[in-house]
């Protein structure tokens, strides 16, 4: 009886001292203090500040990564192997907190040094970039082109088509020769099954999978993919050839300021604003497809070949030197990251770009359809009516034909 | 109308193109994305 007692007695000191190494080892939070009803794990409120995309304080996880001096010992109740128990080791693996392993990146905030891909084991920035990809990403690109559509459907409700305020003349003068058409219609065309296809990539798990069915979607989005990929070239090439051709007619001048200060003459009828080859609206719509073009295309680049590109830590680094982010109130930006990490944020940028760019699109295309009577013959033959082209581009007439388009005092003066 | 026609079945020869061309220099979409580019084997 005395032996079993003392053996007893034995195995209640050796649990007591166990499972005080274990509370040391894993710092459970006494009653009271965060995360305490979950012993230190994450919590509801954790996981609905994540959902939210707000900040959460992960320290509860960054730092519970074991401690050898304070461990169980290895013949203890639950002593473990040098000290560290696997969740803890996983875990200082993910934070890079492994000092014999110092050249394997384990996340996106681990050390630089090594940039190759094949070098992150655990990467943890891929449900955020998930989470902003199906959500504000989708919602507020899909309000943004709605909002476009349906604010172009109001100013023709209001508005009507704009119409040649003196009639047609019959007579044409040539706008665009064919390279510039064949240009246009490069990047145009291109545009359009790039736009297309693009949305179908991020939409079409939400608008045709459940229609269609997964396996209808599967072919839709391989092919479409394959089209993504590859029209993007020619997309390229237009930009460059549209850029070289038109890019001085583009440099803003004085004439843009009298434009904007009747709109354009768009809200009006017989209010036609002095402009050369191009007004002041259209050279909004240039420099936007130079720019959104330009930076839609770079992304795309380092999308087409993955991880051979990586662009954000550069332009994190040099936002940082300017103190872009400091001057609106934000931290630096994070400027070591993990090649994954560098894929997402081209993901996203290619993405938020691209619903600018197709807004803008949309409104141009409007204009030079249905918006604008004589729009379209601009790009479609090549040759607008001799009246059009005094209203819209007066000083363009005068230059290339020599004849007065106004009839009063010269309104570019 | 002429130019436009031209520009989409350039379109057309420049996506096929690049395909083949980026297949034949090792870069096939197939290839990148794909293990052995991008996993720890």
């Amino acid at each position: 009886m005395a032996r079993i007692s003392t053996k007893f007695l034995t195995l209640l000191v050796a649990a007591f001292v166990g499972l005080t190494s274990v509370a040391v080892a894993q710092t459970v939070p006494a009653p009271g203090e965060p995360r305490a009803e979950t012993g230190g794990a994450q919590t509801l409120a954790d996981i609905l500040r994540r959902q939210e995309q707000q900040k959460v304080d992960d320290s509860f996880r960054r730092d519970n990564i074991g401690n050898p001096e304070t461990a169980a010992p290895i013949d203890g109740q639950l002593g473990t192997r040098g000290g560290v128990s696997d969740s803890e080791f996983w875990r200082a693996y993910r934070y890079n907190e492994l000092d014999e392993l110092g050249t394997v990146r384990a996340s996106a905030k681990g050390p630089s040094g090594d940039t190759s891909v094949t070098s992150v084991v655990i990467q943890s920035t891929g449900m955020e970039w998930l989470s902003f990809r199906k959500g504000p990403l989708k919602d507020y690109g899909g309000y943004l082109l709605l909002g476009t559509i349906g604010i172009l459907v109001l100013f023709f409700l209001f508005r009507g088509r704009i119409m040649i305020d003196g009639g047609k003349s019959g007579k044409t003068i040539t706008r665009f020769i064919g390279i510039e058409r064949f240009a246009h219609w490069t990047i145009a065309g291109s545009f359009i099954l790039l736009a297309l296809t693009g949305l179908t990539q991020l939409f079409g798990r939400f608008f045709i999978i459940p229609y269609l069915g997964h396996e209808a979607f599967a072919p839709i989005a391989i092919y479409g993919k394959w089209i993504h990929n590859n029209v993007s070239w020619a997309f390229m090439l237009g930009l460059v050839m549209v850029f070289v051709m038109w890019v001085s007619h583009n440099i803003p001048n004085r004439l843009d300021l009298k434009w904007f200060a009747v709109a354009g003459g768009l809200f009006s009828k017989n209010v036609h604003p002095p402009a050369k080859k191009f007004n002041a609206g259209q050279k909004v719509v240039f420099w936007g497809v130079v720019l959104l073009g330009a930076s839609i295309s770079v992304s795309g680049l380092s999308l087409l070949f993955p991880f051979e590109m990586p662009m954000f830590a550069a332009t994190f680094h040099h936002l940082n030197d300017l103190g872009l982010p400091q001057l609106v109130g934000l931290d630096p930006l994070p400027t070591d990251l993990a090649p994954q990490t560098e894929m997402q944020l081209a993901q996203a940028w290619h993405a938020i770009v691209a619903f600018v760019f197709m807004a803008l699109i949309i409104g141009h295309i409007y204009i030079g359809s249905v918006g604008m009577e004589g729009a379209f013959d601009a790009m479609g033959s090549g040759q607008v009516d001799e009246q059009w082209a005094k209203e819209h581009h007066g000083l363009w007439y005068e230059e290339v034909t020599g004849k007065p388009a106004y009839h009063d005092s010269h309104p570019a003066e | 109308m002429k130019a436009m026609f031209i520009a989409f079945v350039g379109i057309i020869v420049i996506a096929v193109g690049a395909d083949q061309i980026l297949h034949h220099a090792g870069f096939a979409i197939d290839e990148v994305t794909s293990a052995p580019s991008v996993r720890l084997d």
